[in-house]
This record gives structure tokens, C-alpha cells and sequence, in this order.
């Protein structure tokens, strides 16, 4: 059995699942369930500062958008960071960690952008016992409004500022939790380097309306008739940080910088991906949400069973691995030449590939009357648009073709050797070939 | 008063009204809403869809699921009935199992088609519960036409003429509207007296009206249909039945299993109406199966459908066949009456097994003995009084593509015409077509 213990900026958890900071991590009962049920760790839900503990919405906080038959696949919220008593939180914090000293426990915060609260609230937290922290630079919906949240993690400067005094204030692992409302994520994940943080985690939720309701005329979800942007999580934005967090994984000022995966992460084959791409351990909220905690168990397991399949003993043989393979588009092969390929015997006939070829891409599929569907090799472009639509897996392929062979398409010669844009003569800005 | 299901002979009673009313509930049952949702996510938009082209109306499945899908059953429901006003009956009887869903991609990749039938209920149930009917006359054209038999070819031409802006009357022989939907289609197809609901809404588009008790040959002629109207569309059926050829045939408990199914169509009270203990069925289409499947539903306890070929040359689909044994009906083939013995009641049939030689069909001599107070013949309608100087076609109305007869202003379709498979479905597309073919010619 692969070993699935993680060491993250020297915590250790049992295995790389931690609960992302939000409801399901709002407080003392619900920890117990998700460290019974058996979950690596979690980032307790934002902590505000010291006094009167701000308010939620009394109306719907969540809105969502369904696949087949309800399934959800996109969740966005406006719930905002803890709406109950600091003290409250940090005794049973303490009690929490006292009780599963083998896990992890991050203190999530957000406080107003001012060395003097964070000074404050540090020592504090630290009494507890929690092994890191997480600063909230994330949260999109409410919290930014008042300058706290995204309305941070929008200007690096003020992310690396906050990172310093968090390191001068505490001696353990600090964590800056990006936004990605952002146009270029190095940015804010290189100003927490420079601050000093010792880890980022991302994506925090995305700026989002899930629906207009077409009766009221409200975004949903509507309280009183009124919407407000949510943030968007769920399966649908796994993609999203997947980029991002290959891109600082990846990036001159930031490779390196230990990142704790979020975004979607719904089986154990997503925290692979984000594990792959550089992610020492990866938060998870909206299957739990969805499912409960019992989804850990496929997770473990899950992770453990391909890991033992692939001959990886342990999870750092697995982290970053995918990042070398991560490029600019610049760098890609031109000289790869693929033709879509149809095994006719899985074949279904319905002519969706027919369809979005011919409407929509490249006229590289013929269509018999006998519902026969067969690839023009003289237009196919290798787009895989045929393969994105086919409803039957394997049933289209794309085929590499061998150097020598010619393209039927272009007439050339399939070339054995590597080229790229940058040396290719369309390229005004073309260089010499060295 | 029930008598118990072993009670000798052709009683009444055999089950209590409480199993009575289970046994003839729904055969499908409607989906719910978030079924429905479910059901239309698996539709794959096909292009050219082969669904579409397995149905004789030409419905735009694909399009009237992602209707469906995307929250609108109503407007579903109309692109259904654009193309076949009787889509409420064809989602309930429709052989779907050898027409669109037996093309559907999802049947050949997985063996589980898209439920088109289901959902066809679904979006024309929603339509026919809203209370309103979706279509509108165009502006009067003053023509008037006779259509003969109120079936759903007859229902079909009437719709459209009307929406044309023509007036139509039709004249039913029957005392009630609606054909085969109200006489012939199992009970446990058509719950809750659908037939008669679907006539009044399908009229709700105006200028139809109905004259029952009104027959061709009797109190009508075609020659003085001619004279009265602008057109004349036949959509008589197939009135004849076609007797047995064995010993003992006019025994009491001997009959046609067309009139049984209409006996239970038009029962008022199910716990009133006589099956026999020991019930055998002679043929192998639909109506085999439905009438087989109704006598075991009523409380017979031996159920037999015999037919003369293999199973395979049945007319009753594969589906149909699965649906009789599930109901406990024992599928005899490849045998073939000879007598049926009693004292003048049938007690017994005896049966000849068959086998087939180069395609030729003959006995085998040996026989067998069926205990059977009721005996139900099953073996094919025929076209009865069609009017004199139609050409025919084998024993039906030649007519051509556009349901044309050799008669001018005289059209045919459904069962009675020539071409086509015996079903709902085709007869409407008949009488749709004819339709538009009488609007085209008028308006020439």
C-alpha cells in the first residue's frame, strides 16, 4: 500500500486531504466528524477579529448549477468568514488539536489590513496549538467590500506587507490563500514569497452569479428579490486552478513555493492532477458538501490504489511531477501530427462528430446514407473536437503519425525532428534554428 | 359477487374489484418530472437523427427532448403534435420498441434506448393538462369535407383540414369517436378513458363536427358524400374479421378476440364481464397478446396464445411476446387448430403442430389437446364494405403516396388503405398527409 502520509511545511497529516476553510470547518462538532470520518486535516473557517462577530444573510447563501440528473457541478456562495465569538472558536480550536495531535489543524484568518490586528489576533491563535495559519486573501463576496479578503489578494503589495508581519508576529507556517479574481496569478503568489510566506493555497472561490431567476428577474441565489456576486467552487472550476496553480509551479519567481492545492477537487483522480502539478496537499469543501465526509474513503483509497498501480511508494515521488510537461504554447511541437480515427466497431452512429465537424470545425468527416462515419485525413487538422463530443469513450482516437509519412492534409513530410513557433518562418519574430 | 378463479366455464368475477382495478392500472406509468429530466439527458441530439427516421409521423424527437430538457414540456408537446395530433395515444400504444427506440444510438450502444415513448407522454400529457389547445384555424376557406370513421386517420385529416381553415364532418358508424384508440387499444394502454379525452381536445380546434351511428353503405353514400362535399377521406378500417377454418367453431365460447378487447374497453365495471377459466388465443399479432394479456389480467387461470409458425414470424414484437409471458400467457408456436370439442360449449381445442417446408406450411399429424372453455380468434381483420369503384390493392384501397384513391375527390387511409404497417401511428401520418394533399387540390 502506497504511503499516503504528507508532510507540508513540516505538518504532518495522515494522508493529503484537508478540509478547505468553510462551513463544513465552522466549528468544534463538525471537526470531530471529518477527523473521525477520517479526514488529513482541515483549515478551520476564517477567524475575524476580536469583538462583535459579523453577520450572514438570513435568506439563501448558495446557488448552484446541475449536470444530469441534479448532479452539481458548480457551487457559489455569500456566506461570509465566522459568524460566532473568537474565543469561542480558538477554545475549541485547542480542544480539537488536543484530541488529534496526528492531524493537521490550520487556522484560517481575516483581519482588517493593520499590523496592529494582526498582532493582535496571532499570539492567540497560536496558543492553541493549530500547526499553521491561512491567510484569507480569497474571499470575493462581502468581505472584499470592506477591505479585507480578494480586495487584498488583488494587490501584491499589500499581500507581501501582511505576510511579513504574519512572520514576525508567529513561528509557524504561514499560508497566503490566493484569489484568482485576478488577471496574473504569479503576481500575488510571488508577493507572498517575498513576504516570506512559506506556502500558498488556491484557488480561493470565483466571482460568480449562478442564475437569474426569469420570474423575479433576481440572481439567484435571491434574498428579497436582490442578488449579490457569490464565489464559484465546485467541479466546474477545477480547471481553472488547475492553470494556476501549474503556473506558479512552473514560474522563474515563484517554482518552488510548496502549494496546497483547492478547486474542485471531487475524487481521488482531481487531487492526483493537482498533486502532479506541484501540490503538497489539496483542500477539498464542495464534495464534502455535496456528499458528506464519508467521500474520504474513496479518496484514500482511491489515491492509494493508483499510486500502487503506477509503483509510487510515496507522495512526494508524485508532487510536481507533471510540471516539467507544463509549457507555453510557443513550445509545442509543430511538427506532431495527429488524424482523428474512428473504430467503427464501437461506433454508435449518432453522428454527433458529423455534426461538429461539419458545422462548426473543419469538414473532416464524411457521413454515408448508412450512417457510416469516416475521417477526411486530406482536411482533419487533429483538433479532437470529435473526440470531446463522441458519448462513446475510445470510440475516437487520435493518431499519431509516424515520421516519414506524409500529411494529406498539407502534403509534407511528417518530420521526425522537434520544431517550435519560435523558429517557425511564419513568425515575423522568428530566431534562427540553433 | 365474486366466484373465484377456479369457477368452470365464462364467468364473471374471477378476481375482486380491488385486483381488478390493479391489474388494468397503467402499463407505463407517467414520469414525474425530475424522471422526465433524467430520461431526456440521455438523448444524444443525434444528427439525422435514426429515431426520427423510424417514425411514421417524422416527429423531431431529438428536438422535442431538448425541449423537455430545457424546461419547456409545452412547447415539446407542440412540436410532438405539429407532426402527429394524436401523439397522446402514440406515446401509450406506439410499438416504440420496434419503431424509434428500437433505432435509438443508446439501444445499439447499450441496450437501454432513450424512453421517446415515456417522454413523448410526458411533454403531450402537459400540453392536454394545460387546457388549452395549441393550434388555431387559419381563416375560412369554405370548403367542406367528409371524412369516414372517426380512427385515427379520420382524426388525424380532420385536425388539419380544420386547422386549414376548412370544415369537416365526420361520419362514425360507431356510436363513439376515436376507432381502434377507444375499441381496439388494450385497456391497460389507454387508462382513464384517454381515447374520448384526447377526441374532445383534439375538437377543440373547431370546425369538426361528428355524426355517429352513421354508415357507409347504410345511411351514407359515397355517391352522395360527392355530391354534398368538397372531398371525400376513407379511413374506414378494417370492419371484417377472419373466421377460423377447424371443426366446432360455432361452439359457444368461440369468438373474435377484436370484439373481447372492445368488451373490456367499454366495460363499465370489469368485475361484471366473463372470461373463461382456460382461455386459448389463436394468432400472433398485437391483438393475440391483447387479448391473451386481458383474459389473464381478468382472472383466467390458463392463458394460451397458439400460433401456427415459429416465434419469430409473430407479428406481436419481441417486447409484446415478454410482455404476455411476464403476465403468465403460455406462447405455443408452430401449431394450428383443428377442432374445438364440447358439448356445445368449447371444452377442449385440439391442435395440429406444423412444420415448414421451403416455406410452405403444413401439418404434422400429430396433435394435441388444450383444455379451453374460451377460445378467442385472432387471426387478421379485413376491409368490409368499402364502396363499389375504388380500385383496390390486394384487399385494401389503392391509393398513392398522397392517399389518392382512383376516385377524384375521393382519398383513403389507415387500415383500409393499401401500404403501411396496421398502426395508430401510420394512420395518422395518413391522414395527415391526405390532408394536406385535399388542401392542395381544393386550393389548385
Amino acid at each position: 500500500m502506497a504511503d499516503l502520509t504528507t508532510d507540508f511545511l513540516g505538518i504532518s497529516s495522515p494522508n493529503p486531504y484537508w478540509l478547505a476553510s468553510a462551513p463544513p470547518t465552522d466549528k468544534e462538532y463538525n471537526v470531530r466528524r471529518a477527523f473521525e470520518a477520517g479526514w488529513g486535516g482541515v483549515v478551520w473557517k476564517t477567524l475575524g477579529a476580536e469583538g462583535p462577530p459579523v453577520v450572514n444573510v438570513n435568506g439563501p447563501r448558495y446557488g448552484s448549477i446541475y449536470g444530469a440528473d441534479r448532479r452539481l457541478l458548480g457551487l457559489n456562495n455569500i456566506e461570509l468568514i465566522t459568524d460566532r465569538p473568537l474565543e469561542v472558536n480558538l477554545e475549541e480550536m485547542a480542544r480539537v488539536k488536543a484530541d488529534y495531535p496526528d492531524r493537521a489543524l490550520i487556522a484560517s484568518i481575516m483581519v482588517p489590513c493593520e499590523e496592529e490586528a494582526w498582532k493582535a489576533i496571532l499570539p492567540r491563535v497560536a496558543e492553541t496549538g493549530a500547526d499553521g495559519i491561512e491567510l484569507n486573501f480569497g474571499c470575493p463576496h462581502g468581505m472584499s467590500e470592506r477591505g479585507m479578503g480578494s480586495a487584498v489578494g488583488q494587490v501584491p503589495e499589500y499581500i507581501e506587507m501582511v505576510t511579513r508581519w504574519c512572520k514576525q508576529y508567529y513561528d509557524r507556517p504561514v499560508i497566503v490563500k490566493l484569489t484568482p479574481n485576478i488577471t496574473d496569478i504569479r503576481k500575488p503568489a510571488a508577493a507572498a514569497r517575498n513576504g516570506g510566506a512559506d506556502a500558498v493555497s488556491l484557488i480561493n472561490t470565483i466571482n460568480s452569479i449562478t442564475s437569474v431567476n426569469l420570474d423575479t428577474f433576481s440572481p439567484e441565489p435571491s434574498i428579497d428579490g436582490k442578488g449579490s456576486h457569490g464565489g464559484y467552487c465546485g467541479p466546474a472550476v477545477k480547471p481553472i486552478a488547475l492553470s494556476m496553480v501549474s503556473e506558479i509551479a512552473r514560474a522563474e519567481a515563484t517554482r518552488g513555493l510548496p502549494i496546497s492545492g483547492i478547486g474542485g477537487v471531487t475524487t481521488w483522480r482531481d487531487a492526483a492532477e493537482f498533486i502532479s502539478l506541484g501540490c503538497g496537499t489539496v483542500q477539498v469543501c464542495t464534495a464534502a458538501m455535496t456528499y458528506g465526509f464519508k467521500i474520504i474513503d474513496e479518496l484514500t483509497a482511491g489515491l492509494s490504489e493508483w499510486m500502487d498501480e503506477k509503483g509510487f511508494s510515496n507522495l512526494s515521488e508524485v508532487v510536481g511531477r507533471a510540471v516539467p510537461n507544463v509549457t507555453d504554447w510557443q513550445y509545442l511541437n509543430l511538427n506532431y501530427v495527429a488524424k482523428a480515427k474512428i473504430d467503427q466497431d464501437q461506433c454508435i452512429k449518432c453522428g454527433r462528430c458529423y455534426a461538429a465537424c461539419e458545422d462548426t470545425s473543419h469538414q473532416a468527416i464524411s457521413m454515408s446514407a448508412d450512417r457510416v462515419f469516416d475521417v477526411i485525413d486530406e482536411e482533419c487538422v487533429a483538433c479532437n473536437l470529435c473526440v470531446d463530443v463522441c458519448p462513446v469513450e475510445g470510440c475516437i482516437s487520435m493518431v499519431p503519425m509516424a515520421a516519414g509519412e506524409v500529411d494529406p492534409r498539407t502534403g509534407k513530410v511528417v518530420d521526425a525532428e522537434y520544431a517550435n513557433w519560435t523558429t517557425h518562418p511564419n513568425n515575423p519574430m522568428a530566431k534562427a534554428a540553433e | 359477487m365474486a366466484q373465484g378463479q377456479m369457477a368452470p366455464g365464462i364467468v364473471s368475477g374471477r378476481l375482486s374489484s380491488d385486483e381488478l382495478t390493479s391489474n388494468f392500472t397503467d402499463l407505463h406509468p407517467p414520469l414525474a418530472p425530475h424522471e422526465a429530466a433524467v430520461a431526456a439527458d440521455r438523448c444524444y441530439f443525434c444528427y439525422d437523427a435514426p429515431c426520427v427516421t423510424a417514425c411514421p409521423t417524422d416527429i423531431d424527437i431529438p428536438l422535442f427532448i431538448r425541449q423537455i430538457q430545457a424546461g419547456q414540456p409545452q412547447a415539446a408537446g407542440r412540436t410532438i403534435l405539429e407532426q402527429n395530433i394524436l401523439g397522446g395515444m402514440c406515446a401509450r400504444v406506439c410499438p416504440t420498441e420496434t419503431l424509434c427506440e428500437e433505432a435509438c444510438v443508446r439501444e445499439t450502444a447499450e441496450g437501454k434506448p432513450v424512453e421517446i415513448g415515456r417522454l413523448q407522454r410526458f411533454a403531450t400529457d402537459d400540453v392536454m393538462a394545460s387546457g388549452a389547445h395549441p393550434f388555431e384555424r387559419a381563416a375560412s376557406t369554405g370548403k367542406t369535407i367528409a371524412v369516414i370513421g372517426a380512427g385515427p386517420a379520420g382524426l388525424a385529416c380532420a385536425h388539419r383540414l380544420a386547422m386549414l381553415g376548412h370544415d369537416v364532418v365526420i361520419h362514425e358508424a360507431k356510436p363513439k369517436p376515436g376507432g381502434l384508440n377507444e375499441y381496439g387499444i388494450a385497456a391497460y394502454k389507454s387508462t382513464n378513458n384517454f381515447a374520448q379525452a384526447e377526441v374532445t381536445w383534439l375538437l377543440e380546434i373547431g370546425g369538426i363536427a361528428i355524426e355517429t351511428d352513421s354508415v357507409l353503405g347504410e345511411t351514407i353514400s359515397l355517391d352522395g358524400l360527392l355530391e354534398n362535399y368538397d372531398a371525400v377521406f376513407l379511413s374506414i378500417g378494417l370492419a371484417g374479421v377472419n373466421a377460423l377454418r377447424a371443426q366446432g367453431v360455432d361452439k359457444n365460447g368461440v369468438g373474435h378476440a377484436v370484439d373481447f378487447i372492445s368488451e373490456v374497453r367499454q366495460a363499465s365495471d370489469l368485475a361484471h364481464l366473463p372470461v373463461g377459466r382456460n382461455v386459448v388465443v389463436i394468432g400472433g399479432g398485437m391483438t393475440a397478446v391483447d387479448a391473451a394479456v386481458k383474459s389473464k389480467l381478468l382472472g383466467a387461470e390458463h392463458v394460451t396464445i397458439a400460433y401456427r409458425r415459429g416465434r419469430d414470424a409473430m407479428g406481436a414484437s419481441r417486447y409484446e411476446q415478454d410482455l404476455a409471458a411476464s403476465h403468465g400467457v403460455r406462447i405455443m408456436c408452430n401449431v394450428q387448430p383443428v377442432a374445438v370439442h364440447g358439448n356445445g360449449a368449447a371444452a377442449e381445442i385440439e391442435m395440429e403442430y406444423t412444420a415448414s417446408h421451403d416455406g410452405q406450411l403444413s401439418g404434422t399429424g400429430e396433435t394435441t389437446r388444450l383444455s379451453a372453455d374460451q377460445v378467442l380468434m385472432a387471426i387478421g381483420q379485413t376491409l368490409e364494405g368499402a364502396p363499389e369503384g375504388l380500385s383496390m390493392e390486394g384487399n385494401k384501397i389503392a391509393v398513392n403516396e398522397a392517399g389518392r384513391t382512383s376516385l377524384k375527390g375521393v382519398w383513403a387511409g389507415g387500415d383500409c388503405a393499401a401500404g403501411g404497417d396496421d398502426l395508430t401511428v401510420t394512420a395518422v401520418a395518413e391522414g395527415r398527409d391526405a390532408a394536406m394533399d385535399i388542401h392542395a387540390s381544393l386550393n389548385a
